[in-house]
């Protein structure tokens, strides 16, 4: 984002350049003026997607937020009202309902991405921790976000995770007045909704914010790669423009079909049937679940059998990340060049998804029918502890233990070899 | 090595997503059967005639216990009515006017831009009435009970085949033998099986103004897309509009495909090192 | 390079250049259809709609009273006229007048004025004259500027540079009108 080389072609161009060089800004951060390494594959599409999805998000909001009453008499109903009497409106609550769910999907992507590739080691520790910050108010935003309709789900969903907060009761009663602090009641009541409202419209453009720090650090650096390696030499680059912002417009366009799937066909499959119903503080329904993209971390808070320290390992589980790039030493950061890394990799992946599913499962539920048959709680507890071992114990001993395969000189020169292959 | 652990993955995703939802229809061992309903698939369209009789069914039995709270009269004209035909519908109810001038409540036609008044003027007043259970609102009735799984979606429940399922699983007595609470049925469909409300639905309990025969199934066929229809009235609407996004987007990402595929052309290949 | 090549090369060029102008063209009339329902929902929603228009049973209206109806959030006046009030807004046809206008042509129906109640002045709603045929009109008195409107709702005195507005209305039967 530094310095620019732009030079405006006409005279007005010119004229406000010297004033505010804004086009100069977009065109060393997203234009021919940064140049990105050659070999990115299409898992590099997911960041400029997340940024999408961020932009979708916030218009489809504001659209809503002209319909939508944030009060526990009015709030189910005047979503039906957006649904059923607003132009378009059903379409802006399901592009903004499933828009969630895929803005978390790519998310995810993305960071997963930056864990296969290493793109959380040196030099790009702060990205990466500010691409948390990003994931952890996301999750706020979400969570807040789904209390806003008033469903059963809504409000039960707001009931228990609310009171996870209550389990940091040091000393009397102190649990008991966080959650008041919280609630701005004694339950989970209109206060509850109302601040929910203004922190879920708020917490985005806090998002906004830190995503353009994101990209700044992004840009000191530049991109990681495939490789891993550092790109150097000028035959290692390419200008962002035309060649990257062709590739994520490809990306974008088909990524948007997909999308486009849920919202139309299937608009309330990542929902849950009991949101439909309105908020009723008497009646819980039977099965508690919170959004998918909660799930592996819900699992990991019910595996523990003690409230205060279950809370703990949940924050613990996400917290995590932010150390990894000390608890990885390996010198080489792809996994493409540590067989033994990726294999590990892909075994956490598994894992978590298997987390995700455990949380949609009752504790008792059998799931294996072995033997006595093996429980989801048991398997909760089993894949909890794969989990942290993975962070804190397979990622420090394979990555300083393992040995990694030869890594290419340059970007350019891995071009040529498989060249002279082709 | 990668190959193999990213097959274990995705066999693992496969079981667990098949794994059956005998929770979702609520632990009841009974078979849940499945209907044909022309407002299923991408091409899906209401059947107006059934959603007609539906409203005759809801209007006749159901509306005597449960609300339909979201759905004002206007909105018929889905269903095929005209403008006149939705006014005379509208002013077979009455609606709270105020007072006159000594104090008494007066009451006025409705018109299309009301709401379907409630059965009971409150929830307590409707339990009571009820053997203390609550008659839900019919409004999102539909899209409350279904359970839809999307990596096996053989095993989703639909919110019309559960009213269907309600509607027609009743059975006398209880088939485990065990005794029944009074003023309880069984029913195979409800979660527990104990179900407060009677079976509504008799063969010829309507008549059909288009002269259908009006057996159990068929009411219950009709009120069930109907209710579909109240939950999820813009349905048509989305479906129309998204197959004309998914083929514009589909021709839009093969032409970018094209584009992308010729701006890289010369760097794919490494040509420009050489 | 040889002419043929370099013809080739200009054919490639061109075709390229279609291609990347043709899926601008169609990406830009992807960005137009989703502005379009981004804008749409600011217009009135359905259930606005349906209240756009009322109908109105003018039947109990006894000769020589007003009632008031809303419609579109806006009060609208429904005055039954005496045979004396409609003579006197006629034979007023000719005096001076801010906005002047025949009685005729105030209502379609000489006994029954159907006007918008809001002084067209700085949107305040006037009080009723017609009563008691008070003030110098024996119309309506709007009581914030006290602009004076006789009683075929034109303006006679006072700031209001337009005579009460008259909404869209068409009789449905003798006894039923709808506004809107």
């Amino acid at each position: 984002m530094g310095s620019s080389t732009y030079m405006p072609k006409s005279k007005v161009g010119k004229w406000f350049e010297e004033r505010l060089p804004i086009m100069g800004l977009m065109h060393s951060t997203l234009g021919a003026g940064y140049n990105a390494p050659r070999n990115l594959n299409y898992w590099w599409n997911f960041g400029s997607l997340a940024g999408f999805m961020l932009v979708v998000q916030i218009l489809t909001g504001i659209i809503l937020v002209m319909h939508y009453t944030p009060n526990v008499d009015l709030a189910f109903r005047s979503v039906e009202h957006i649904m059923r009497d607003v132009n378009y409106g059903w379409l802006m609550r399901y592009t903004h309902s499933n828009g969630a769910s895929m803005f978390f999907v790519v998310v995810y992507v993305h960071i997963l991405r930056g864990m296969y590739f290493g793109s959380y080691k040196s030099p790009r520790e702060v990205l990466w921790f500010l691409g948390l910050v990003i994931y952890l108010l996301m999750m706020a935003t979400g969570f807040m976000g789904y209390v806003l309709p008033w469903g059963q789900m809504s409000f039960w969903g707001a009931t228990v995770i609310t009171n996870l907060f209550g389990a940091f009761d040091f000393y009397n009663g102190m649990g008991e007045s966080i959650l008041h602090l919280l609630w701005g009641g004694f339950s989970v009541d209109n206060p509850t909704l109302q601040r929910f409202f203004s922190l879920h419209y708020l917490f985005p453009f806090i998002i906004v914010g830190v995503v353009i720090l994101h990209i700044w650090a992004l840009h000191l650096p530049g991109s990681n790669n495939p490789l891993g390696i550092d790109a150097k030499g000028p035959g290692d680059k390419i200008p962002f423009h035309p060649y990257y912002t062709a590739k994520d417009a490809l990306g974008l366009s088909f990524f948007i079909v997909i999308f486009a799937l849920f919202v139309f066909y299937m608009p309330n499959i990542m929902g849950e049937p009991d949101n439909y119903i309105e908020a009723n503080p008497m009646v819980t329904p039977s099965h508690i679940v919170p959004e998918w993209y909660y799930l592996p971390f819900y699992t990991i808070l019910k595996a523990v059998p003690d409230k205060l320290f279950g809370v703990i390992a949940m924050f613990f589980s996400i917290l995590i990340f932010f150390v990894l790039p000390w608890l990885d030493g390996s010198k080489v950061r792809s996994a493409k060049f540590r067989p033994a890394t990726a294999f590990f990799f892909w075994l956490f992946l598994v894992n978590a998804i298997f987390l995700g599913y455990l949380g949609t499962k009752l504790p008792s539920e059998i799931i294996i029918n072995m033997g006595g048959g093996i429980d989801a709680l048991t398997l909760g507890r089993i894949a909890s502890v794969f989990y942290f071992a993975y962070f804190i114990v397979i990622i420090p001993v394979v990555s300083r233990m393992e040995t990694t395969k030869p890594v290419p000189t340059s970007i350019a020169q891995s071009v040529l070899d498989a060249r002279k292959e082709g | 090595m990668l190959k193999i652990v990213k097959n274990i993955g995705l066999a693992a995703m496969i079981i667990l997503g098949s794994v059956s939802f005998a929770n979702a229809s609520g632990g009841s061992s009974f078979e849940i059967k499945k209907n044909d309903w022309p407002h299923a698939g991408p091409f899906g369209k209401f059947d107006k005639p059934a959603l007609q009789r539906g409203l005759q069914v809801y209007k006749e039995v159901c509306s005597a216990c449960h609300s339909l709270n979201m759905v004002a009269f206007r909105e018929l004209t889905a269903l095929g009515y005209n403008m006149d035909e939705l006014k005379a519908f509208a002013a077979e109810y009455e609606f709270p006017n105020g007072t006159d001038d000594e104090g008494e409540e007066v009451f006025r036609k409705g018109k299309p831009h009301d709401y379907f008044p409630a059965p009971f003027a409150s929830e307590a007043e409707a339990r009571d009435s009820n053997n203390g259970a609550l008659p839900p609102d019919f409004s999102l009735l539909a899209k409350s009970r279904e359970h839809l799984s999307m990596f096996t979606p053989w095993n989703s429940l639909y919110g019309e085949d559960y009213i269907v399922g309600i509607l027609t699983t009743y059975h006398e007595g209880n088939p485990n033998g065990d005794e029944m609470t009074d003023g309880m049925y069984f029913n195979e469909m409800f979660l527990g099986n104990m179900i407060a409300m009677a079976p509504p639905l008799s063969d010829d309990l309507v008549e059909y103004a288009d002269g259908t025969k009006a057996t159990t199934q068929q009411m219950a066929h009709d009120v069930a897309t109907f209710m579909y229809w109240a939950a999820e009235p813009k349905m048509e609407d989305r479906k129309r509009m998204g197959l004309k996004v998914i083929i514009f987007m589909t021709i839009l990402t093969i032409m970018l495909y094209f584009v992308n595929k010729s701006v890289w052309r010369k760097v794919k290949k490494g040509d420009d090192l050489v | 390079m040889t002419t043929n090549d370099q013809i080739e090369h200009e054919e490639e060029v061109t075709r390229r250049n279609f291609l990347y102008v043709a899926t601008g063209v169609v990406g830009a009339v992807g960005v137009a259809s989703v502005a379009w329902p981004l804008v749409d929902q600011m217009n009135p929603s359905a259930d606005v709609l349906a209240m756009a228009s009322v109908e109105v049973d003018i039947s109990p209206i006894p000769v020589g009273q007003t009632i008031s109806i809303l419609w579109r959030g806006k009060p609208v006046f429904i005055r039954h006229r005496t045979e004396k009030e409609i003579a006197r807004g006629v034979s007023e046809n000719n005096d001076p007048m801010i906005d002047p206008a025949d009685d005729q042509d105030r209502a379609q129906k000489p006994e029954w004025l159907i006007m918008i109640g809001i002084c067209t002045h700085l949107g305040c709603v006037p009080l009723d004259n017609t009563e008691f045929q008070s003030g110098d009109y024996g119309g309506w008195y709007c009581p914030c500027h006290g602009s004076e409107y006789d009683i075929a709702g034109r303006i006679r005195k006072g700031p209001a540079p337009r005579n009460l507005d008259l909404p869209k209305y068409k009789y449905l039967s003798d006894t039923t009108v709808k506004i809107g």
